[in-house]
């Protein structure tokens, strides 16, 4: 297979099925088995206690683990049925269609519009038009175009914390992915570029799939149709982030989420 | 509430306080009712004119576990079992409160009928009371021992309680039709009836609360609730 296994389908839906996922850091097991349905179109929240698994499964949905040295996967990941790690397929168009967004924004050192129109060029992206367009609807979409129409071509540097956020969030955007990662993107935000970029998860789920890992369990009640606990590399408990938040069914769970951990 | 502790102590103290405060309001509620009908039985102004005085503790007692509870919520955005805890204090102190407020009702009129002779030997009131107060204190018990099951027979006991009330009712009534030198009595002690039969209600809605703390289960108007599903899936055909 090659790249074009996992062009976007005429109807994505964005649904991520995961299947009998295990994740190894050379022969110690740091995840799995996992097996769940990540629903389309939605906001999960996966959250747990540090070195749980989460940040790992989070990677694995898109690949990035295989930067890791020694890292091993096993299982299947299926993003509209299309198998991520099937034989062939290339990570780099994985990632173009699962993006990914770091706890620390981490823009590049370059203009406003580079940073949002980068992902575009590097996909072959010349015609400037073109160019100009869907970097202005990606930084609408992240909420950002009112505040840099202005100066788009000033250093990326220059915004404020909660705004180089949402500008690596247009900058995943500008490719058109399906699915969107996001690995705590507000821990290091003041309550209101926090509150921005949880508004904008909101919106966000209207078109694209939004799987995010959170420390913080009002953010996850917040923000998620669903939410995910995971402990010791295990899926503990996989459910409607109403339930998880009001009753949820395993002790381990509620005892992490009311604070009784440890 | 979980089995284990909470990490921060301070948490772990304040929702531990809440729950000793509502088992002392609890157990205030309970003296109440048992006053007042004694203070009926045994035709005890002062024991009556105490038990109003008494409520006052148990008003005040519903003031402070509110804010305990708004402190908490806002300072500790609980979650599960302890959101589900705070949320039964809240609804149960009211309840609670009302109770209370049943028994100095019962007491006001013992304080009426002092100046007549008694109407009749009072045997269903009594009864009614003890169940009653025996019904409170089944419930508190349920919720120290998180025992959804020992809150579900509770309200089985509502029946109880409400046979007595028609019995009652239907008693007083002969009399009223007897003699009208009897009414102003009578009604005195239909009200006081009335007001049982409401406190073993308000108790049901305490017991219907464990349930929902301990299993997440809503029980709260089942059939009414069954009813009105099925009346809304007959408009959508």
């Amino acid at each position: 297979m090659t790249q074009t296994a996992l062009a976007a389908s005429e109807s994505p839906t964005g649904n991520l099925a995961v299947s009998e996922l295990f994740v190894y850091y050379g022969p110690k097991r740091a995840l799995g088995p996992v097996t769940m349905l990540i629903p389309g179109k939605q906001v999960t929240a996966l959250v747990g206690p540090s070195g749980c698994g989460k940040s790992t499964f989070l990677r694995s949905l898109n690949r990035m683990n295989e930067m890791i040295p020694g890292c091993h996967v096993k299982g299947e990941v299926n993003l509209d049925d299309e198998p991520i790690y099937g034989p062939g397929v290339d990570a780099v168009a994985v990632r173009r269609r699962i993006g990914m967004v770091f706890q620390k924004s981490n823009p590049f050192p370059k203009s406003i519009y580079d940073n949002v129109a980068y992902g575009l060029r590097i996909g072959g992206l010349t015609d400037r038009s073109e160019l100009g367009g869907k970097v202005e609807h990606a930084l609408k979409q992240s909420a950002l175009w009112d505040e840099v129409k202005d100066r788009l071509h000033e250093s990326a540097l220059g915004l404020s914390g909660g705004q180089q956020q949402r500008l690596c969030i247009a900058r995943a955007l500008a490719v058109e992915p399906d699915v969107l990662l996001m690995d705590e993107p507000a821990s290091a935000l003041d309550p209101i570029a926090t509150a921005h970029i949880e508004e904008l998860i909101h919106e966000l789920a209207h078109n694209y799939t939004v799987v995010i890992v959170t420390h913080n369990m009002q953010q996850a009640a917040r923000v998620s149709h669903h939410t995910a606990f995971f402990y010791m590399g295990d899926l503990v408990e996989f459910d409607k982030t109403e339930t998880i938040f009001t009753k949820p069914k395993q002790s381990r769970t509620e005892d992490y989420i009311t604070g009784r951990f440890g | 509430m979980a089995g284990r502790e909470h990490t921060d102590r301070e948490y772990e103290q304040e929702l531990r306080q809440l729950r000793e405060q509502l088992l002392v309001m609890g157990s205030h509620v309970e003296s109440i009712i048992g006053d007042s009908i004694r203070s009926l039985l045994e035709r005890d102004v002062k024991l009556a004119e105490r038990t109003i005085q008494a409520d006052k503790t148990v008003n005040r007692m519903e003031v402070e576990l509110d804010g305990l509870c708004l402190q908490i919520l806002a300072r500790r955005q609980p979650v599960a079992s302890d959101l589900r805890f705070i949320t039964l204090v809240l609804k149960v102190v009211t309840d609670l409160e009302r109770i209370a407020d049943l028994g100095v009702n019962i007491c006001e009129r013992v304080l009426e009928l002092d100046a007549e002779p008694q109407l009749k030997p009072y045997v269903d009131i009594p009864h009614m009371g003890q169940e009653v107060q025996s019904m409170l204190r089944e419930v508190l018990d349920a919720f120290v021992a998180k025992d959804a099951n020992r809150a579900r027979k509770i309200i089985e006991r509502d029946e109880v309680v409400d046979a007595l009330y028609a019995q009652v009712f239907r008693e007083l009534l002969t009399f009223m039709m007897e003699s009208g030198h009897n009414v102003y009595r009578a009604t005195r002690l239909q009200s006081i009836a009335k007001y049982l039969e409401r406190m073993a209600d308000h108790t049901t809605n305490l017991a219907e609360m464990v349930i929902f703390m301990v299993d997440g289960e809503d029980v709260r108007h089942l059939t009414s609730r069954a009813e009105t599903d099925e009346l809304i899936r007959r408009d959508h055909n």
